[in-house]
């Protein structure tokens, strides 16, 4: 594969260029997987409903003692309320149409626009006060990355040179995500896109680039993902704090403590201690 | 180990709970002898800052001896030390520019998640207070684990007393950046709400930084004398119209600057302060504001405000057109405790500052309850309370 051209994710390389930002969005929004790439998650391929179609359930009252009007009044101010969200998210996207793209990153458009393939786009950028050549060094070697990110176990690099994740789930329960390296761009970027087997379907890029005014390196991760279960497992995932946004948060911090300081903050007082 | 522990609102303990260990390699345990009360402890006794839970250690007022020290520690067993109650990773951007209490390494990633959609930006980690600031247990106990040990402890030379370098882990450094923050000159004006300990720092530090005359604001008698001690004039706004006072009493220009040296449970006799306390009472608003308001009305046009005082939430009814056609400017922060403390200690040792005249009561660990409970309903003569351990006790 050609590392340069076949992107299946956003290309943003400089994030404060609005052309070549724009370009991206169209990458972005547009492109699907390209033709040929396995997709071994058939199976999650059902989408979830797009917003805004839910209907209420029509009151039928009647036997509710005297209840009937609180209810009739309550359900009502839902569906206003309801009916106004939707009126304003149907202006926002209008405007949208009539507006020219900005210079912010894609992924933190307040409304995404729906993807075809149903998957989520999530990111951060964190700055280090270390070289590049330090920080890409760390995380270009994968098994280096149980430290920073919170529930993946560990990071094993196979024979065929895919790589083996154990990520911790709910309480002791763990699965397996492959993936395969796309680009390696040394000091400036790696992407990576799931491998066969795997049981979280995700393609990523992290990107490294001087600080501006000698304040070490900016790292952007963003990834892409679908986790098993749809937008069910999407939303169960981010009550439970472990939602690919919240990791990527906290891994981007985590990566930066650990580089900038040696060590990890904790508030534990004992070794072992869950905090 | 024995230690302060909190269980609700007016409900602290002294428990027995696990020693701490040393758990990344820049820790240190300190021994604590000697530690004490703040005001901010009282802010989470009555409950009003988020995210405390039962069993938390209060306390960042401490210091002690070093018995334990991780592997990148520069500090040595037996040595004295007083702890800053920021904890600071000295190596961020912030830390590099001595912005210490807003260190981007020290509040665990998990606890960030709270701070920062309620302040925009996470904040740093403290010792016993919030778990918006990293849940970090406190020193109200016989032994606490120093992160960053490298960093922030005070070495302390042999022959000065605990009492007298004690409050170099915040008070001291806090009133201090209370009074540089109202840029004070030859002179000026400056007026001080609350003579509570920050306060009364604040007042002996805007005098050594050159201020004219000080005015010191307050209604317990105990602690306007405490003011008067240091030199400063005296405003009792129990019976005296404090917006009144300041313009006479510099010449119908009012004060250069104001400092807020009281925070989130402000009192006042004012409709203001009584819908403040309404609302915090029932939940829906963590700050009274009422001091800071009359600082901002009180201060001269052009003039500095300085706020010392901790805040926690979204204060309303803030007097914005005063402030912006005012041309006011405000500063104010958690303290960056580590860049203060080397040459506070040289101003203790020559005698410019003093440190002691504060303390009222010193209680042993185990009566702490009592010294929460009275240093919140009988502040008139309960002026500061420290704690002493067991380990004081033999120390010296």
């Amino acid at each position: 594969m050609d590392p340069d051209t076949p992107d299946t994710i956003a290309a943003t390389p400089d994030e404060r260029d609005a052309a070549r930002a724009d370009r991206a969005l169209v990458a972005h929004v547009d492109l699907g997987p390209p033709g040929g790439r396995p997709r071994p998650l058939d199976m999650y391929e059902s989408r979830p409903r797009p917003a805004g179609r839910r209907r209420a359930e029509p009151y039928r009252g009647g036997d509710d003692g005297g209840n009937g009007l609180w209810i009739a009044l309550g359900a009502g101010a839902l569906l206003g309320a309801a009916g106004m969200a939707y009126v304003a998210r149907q202006r926002t996207v209008e405007s949208r149409r009539r507006r020219p793209p900005d210079s912010a990153p894609k992924r933190t458009l307040k409304h995404p626009p729906p993807r075809e393939d149903g998957r989520s786009v999530t990111g951060r950028t964190v700055t280090i006060a270390k070289p590049r050549a330090e920080v890409y060094a760390f995380w270009h070697d994968h098994t280096n990355l149980p430290r920073v990110i919170e529930n993946v176990r560990s990071v094993e690099r196979e024979a065929d040179g895919t790589y083996r994740w154990t990520v911790q789930t709910l309480g002791d329960r763990t699965l397996e995500m492959r993936t395969r390296n796309t680009v390696e761009r040394e000091n400036e970027e790696i992407r990576w896109v799931s491998a066969e087997g795997s049981s979280i379907d995700t393609e990523g890029r992290v990107a490294f680039r001087d600080a501006p005014a000698n304040r070490g390196t900016e790292v952007t991760l963003v990834m892409r993902y679908r986790l098993p279960g749809g937008e069910l497992g999407r939303l169960a995932a981010t009550a439970l704090g472990r939602s690919p946004g919240v990791q990527a948060r906290r891994s981007a911090k985590r990566l930066k403590m650990l580089l900038e300081t040696g060590e990890i903050a904790t508030g534990d007082r004992r070794r072992g201690d869950a905090a | 180990m024995r230690a302060l522990t909190w269980h609700g609102q007016h409900d602290v303990r002294v428990d027995t709970v696990p020693d701490p260990e040393i758990v990344n390699p820049r820790d240190a345990i300190i021994e604590v002898t000697s530690t004490a009360i703040c005001g901010s402890d009282l802010h989470l006794y009555d409950a009003v800052i988020p995210s405390l839970k039962r069993g938390d250690i209060l306390g960042h007022e401490f210091m002690g001896r070093v018995v334990e020290t991780g592997p990148g520690s520069t500090l040595e067993v037996g040595q004295r030390v007083v702890v800053p109650f920021t904890i600071s990773c000295g190596q961020c951007f912030h830390c590099k520019r001595t912005q210490f209490s807003a260190c981007d390494n020290s509040n665990p990633a998990e606890n960030q998640d709270l701070s920062e959609p309620l302040f925009g930006h996470p904040v740093s980690g403290l010792f016993g207070y919030a778990h918006l600031t990293g849940g970090y247990a406190g020193g109200q106990a016989e032994y606490v684990r120093v992160p960053f040990s490298d960093v922030g402890p005070v070495v302390i030379p042999e022959g000065m007393d605990d009492d007298e370098v004690l409050f170099l882990s915040d008070i001291l450094p806090t009133g201090w950046m209370g009074a540089e923050n109202a840029d004070i000159e030859e002179g000026d004006t400056v007026a001080v709400w609350g003579c509570g300990p920050v306060g009364l720092f604040t007042v002996q530090s805007a005098l050594a930084m050159g201020a004219g005359q000080v005015i010191a604001i307050d209604r317990h008698p105990r602690r306007l004398e405490l003011a008067r001690g240091l030199g400063a004039k005296i405003i009792d706004y129990a019976q005296t119209n404090v917006l009144e006072a300041l313009m006479e009493m510099s010449g119908g220009i009012g004060p250069d600057a104001t400092i807020d040296a009281v925070g989130m449970e402000a009192h006042g006799f004012a409709p203001d302060a009584f819908f403040d306390e309404l609302k915090q009472t029932v939940g829906v608003g963590a700050d009274r504001g009422h001091a800071l308001r009359q600082a901002i009305l009180a201060v001269r046009k052009g003039g500095r405000v300085s706020m010392p005082g901790v805040y926690g939430g979204m204060l309303d009814k803030f007097p914005l057109g005063a402030f912006m056609e005012k041309g006011l400017q405000l500063k104010t922060g958690q303290t960056h405790v580590q860049r203060y403390t080397k040459d506070l200690l040289k101003k203790i040792q020559s005698g410019e500052l003093d440190t002691t005249f504060l303390i009222s009561h010193r209680l042993p660990l185990e009566e702490a309850p009592v010294g929460y409970e009275n240093f919140k309903h009988n502040q008139n003569e309960w002026t500061k309370v420290v704690l002493k351990t067991k380990a004081a006790a033999s120390a010296t």
